[in-house]
């Protein structure tokens, strides 16, 4: 900033200035430095050596004999690679799609002037406080047929009462897609609460003398508003659902068998405990590309925006 | 009939009564203007008129028809608001047609509304657009707009200039104005713009702490203020209110003002503007109103006399507004605004003569600040 908000005829003089003059010029750079060059290299380092990696034969250690794109063309031969990618298409989608609907229900009703419209925000916002990996213990004792809900409404007296997701290969995506939701929707409701704070309280008004109904101003007047929320919210949500790794490993362990694995799962069994570096690092460059497919028609959007702004 | 009555409404918001009992008729194709400082009630007014507020008692008429318990949109009224309100993701026309819309009135005639009041407020080329790429001036025409085509019983105007700069306002002022003229429609409007009051409305209410304190046309509201607060509020600069004695009997009454010197200036009150009131309150202190303009300066260059009692002062600062000049002068320890006319050619400092003319003054009674003359 010192150098851009200085007059020009400060730069002819910059051979007679004092150590403190360069201080000023040089330190922010200097302060700025190592965080930068850690982030160069751990970052986009890491990024660059597993890309290479994912052209190599790589198994139990690091090796450089090149293999061209053998190991993708393996990767997309793999039944379990598979059942990842699709699992991460049932579980994204089913995710981001009761999130939103969720939480937009949810900040309608918080919206409506409650009483202890806070307490309650505050409850519902609280799953997000915690680390995946509680949500996953948490949710794999309840989901679990002889530990939670199931055996609870067994000893009601429902004796045929079944809920055992968690153990149906054919349904375990969905128990994990629960937990997610829970832990999540609370987060996708605040933003939605503010983005129905910053509405004109004048178009409810306005809309009530217009004759239209709630539900009616609500679709045509109010959701229309929250388009930029929407958009943030499935971007947040979207990333959550790529890089979800804890949930699963705390909820399902990727199991019954390997029902529920994900990308991310997936990439770090066979990297780090099945000998297949090679393989492991061509799912997480297609996972990178997963998250670049959203990203950057994201920052498309928002930089144009900015512009225009 | 009355195209809107209010009888004996009140309002209150937990143990602060808003609204107290207030009762107002308006006539079909009136304009009136519900004026006061923020806080006096007359957003919670409209707000009630339009019945987004329930009343806590009293009962509303619109069209002779009671129409206290009734929903916003079954009172048959239209309301523009001070921050437009315009549905942000629908075009102009959209907006314009969405009341119609929602009241299920067929396509060809919604498509007639917005051909008529787009013409009327010339906003035809804007119909395509939405909300955010229009200026401020083009947003309210189109609020009026949406307002004007579902020609409801009654129009409301919550403040609707407020957000608009002052050279937009006075247009838009006007422009409002012509409508009323042309479409002849029943307006009720907020403001707490006392010139916005004073050019629009055929009558105003002037009101403070939930209550009216005065109805009246914009005439009436000036010259004849029912009360300090109404003859301080209207009028920009405000009402000079010099303490004074009033003395004398019935028929020659007297003000004197202590103007810091040994004698005090003496100022006669015009007979014709005795009430019977006067008489309990001789050898008491009064406060005598007299706006700006009730001043002219004493000129031997204008030859010809002005009536009115002298009085010699001097002038302490000098304002030029550019059709007028204000100027403070010194009266005893308070200061006084006189407005002269623009060739005056006073100067700070310098003694000035003006004449007082008493026949517009007003008599106020200080403790309870009503009128008295």
């Amino acid at each position: 900033m010192s150098q851009t908000d200085s007059p020009p005829r400060r730069g002819a003089n910059a051979g007679r200035h004092s150590l403190s003059g360069t201080l000023e010029r040089v330190l922010p750079r200097l302060v700025v430095a190592p965080s930068f060059a850690v982030a160069l290299f751990f970052v986009y380092g890491y990024m660059i050596w597993t890309f290479v990696l994912s052209l190599t034969g790589s198994r139990m250690l690091p090796q450089y004999d090149f293999v061209g794109f053998e190991q993708y063309a393996r990767l997309f031969a793999n039944e379990r690679w598979n059942v990842a990618a699709t699992n991460l298409v049932i579980f994204g989608g089913l995710f981001i799609v009761i999130c939103l609907i969720l939480g937009l229900v949810l900040a309608i009703l918080l919206d409506q002037r409650i009483r202890q419209e806070g307490v309650l925000r505050t409850i519902y916002l609280y799953p997000m406080a915690l680390s995946l990996i509680v949500t996953g213990v948490v949710w794999r004792w309840i989901l679990n047929p002889g530990l939670g809900i199931q055996s609870l409404v067994r000893g009601w007296g429902f004796e045929d009462f079944t809920f055992d997701w968690l153990v149906d290969p054919d349904m375990a995506i969905y128990a994990l897609v629960i937990a997610a939701v829970w832990q999540a929707s609370g987060f996708v409701m605040a933003l939605f609460l503010a983005g129905l704070r910053s509405i004109d309280d004048s178009l409810f008004k306005a809309a009530a003398l217009d004759g239209a109904s709630l539900p009616r101003v609500y679709w045509r007047i109010v959701i229309p508003c929250l388009r930029p929320v929407v958009f943030s919210a499935v971007m947040i949500l979207a990333h959550i659902a790529i890089k979800s790794f804890d949930l699963v490993m705390a909820l399902t362990g990727g199991g019954p068998g390997y029902a529920t694995d994900l990308p991310a799962t997936f990439m770090y069994a066979h990297t780090f405990t099945r000998g297949q570096i090679g393989l492991g690092s061509a799912s997480a460059i297609m996972m990178l590309c997963g998250v670049l497919a959203i990203l950057v028609p994201y920052l498309y959007s928002e930089l144009r925006g900015s512009k225009h702004g | 009939m009355s195209a809107l009555e209010i009888r004996n409404v009140r309002k209150t918001f937990g143990t602060t009564e808003v609204l107290k009992d207030i009762s107002l008729a308006i006539d079909s194709g009136e304009f009136l203007i519900l004026v006061g400082p923020s806080g006096c009630g007359k957003s919670t007014l409209m707000n009630a008129i339009a019945g987004l507020e329930p009343v806590t008692a009293g009962e509303m008429l619109i069209g002779g028809e009671d129409v206290t318990w009734r929903t916003p949109a079954e009172r048959d009224i239209a309301m523009v608001f001070q921050s437009y309100a315009l549905y942000p993701s629908m075009t102009v026309r959209q907006n314009i047609v969405f009341g119609l819309e929602v009241r299920k009135v067929p396509k060809a005639e919604r498509e007639e509304a917005v051909a008529r009041v787009a013409e009327l407020l010339q906003i035809t080329p804007l119909l395509d657009r939405k909300p955010s790429q229009l200026s401020g001036g083009q947003r309210q025409r189109v609020a009026m707009g949406r307002a004007l085509a579902r020609e409801p019983q009654i129009y409301l105007f919550d403040e609707p200039l407020s957000n608009l700069d002052a050279k937009l306002r006075v247009e838009m002022r006007t422009e409002i104005k012509k409508l009323h003229q042309r479409l002849g429609t029943t307006i009720v409007y907020v403001t707490h713009d006392q010139i916005e009051a004073m050019t629009l409305a055929d009558r105003i209410a002037v009101m403070r702490d939930g209550r009216i304190l005065q109805l009246g046309t914009p005439d009436e509201v000036y010259n004849d203020p029912a009360d300090i607060f109404v003859a301080g509020f209207m009028g920009s600069p405000s009402m000079n209110f010099i303490r004074a004695t009033l003395a004398g009997q019935p028929g020659s009454y007297r003000l004197s003002v202590d103007v810091g010197g040994e004698q005090p200036l003496v100022l006669p009150w015009p007979a014709e503007r005795e009430t019977p009131a006067l008489v309990r309150h001789v050898g008491e202190p009064v406060t005598l109103g007299l706006r700006p303009e009730h001043f002219s300066e004493e000129d031997a260059r204008l030859g010809d006399r002005i009536e009115g009692t002298l009085l010699n002062t001097t002038t302490t600062v000098v304002e030029p507004t550019g059709a007028d000049l204000l100027l403070r002068v010194a009266l005893g320890e308070s200061e006084i605004t006189v407005r002269l006319g623009p060739k005056s050619r006073a100067v700070p400092g310098e003694p000035i003569a003006l004449r007082v003319d008493m026949s517009r003054a007003v008599l106020f009674e200080p403790e309870t600040e009503s009128r008295l003359a």
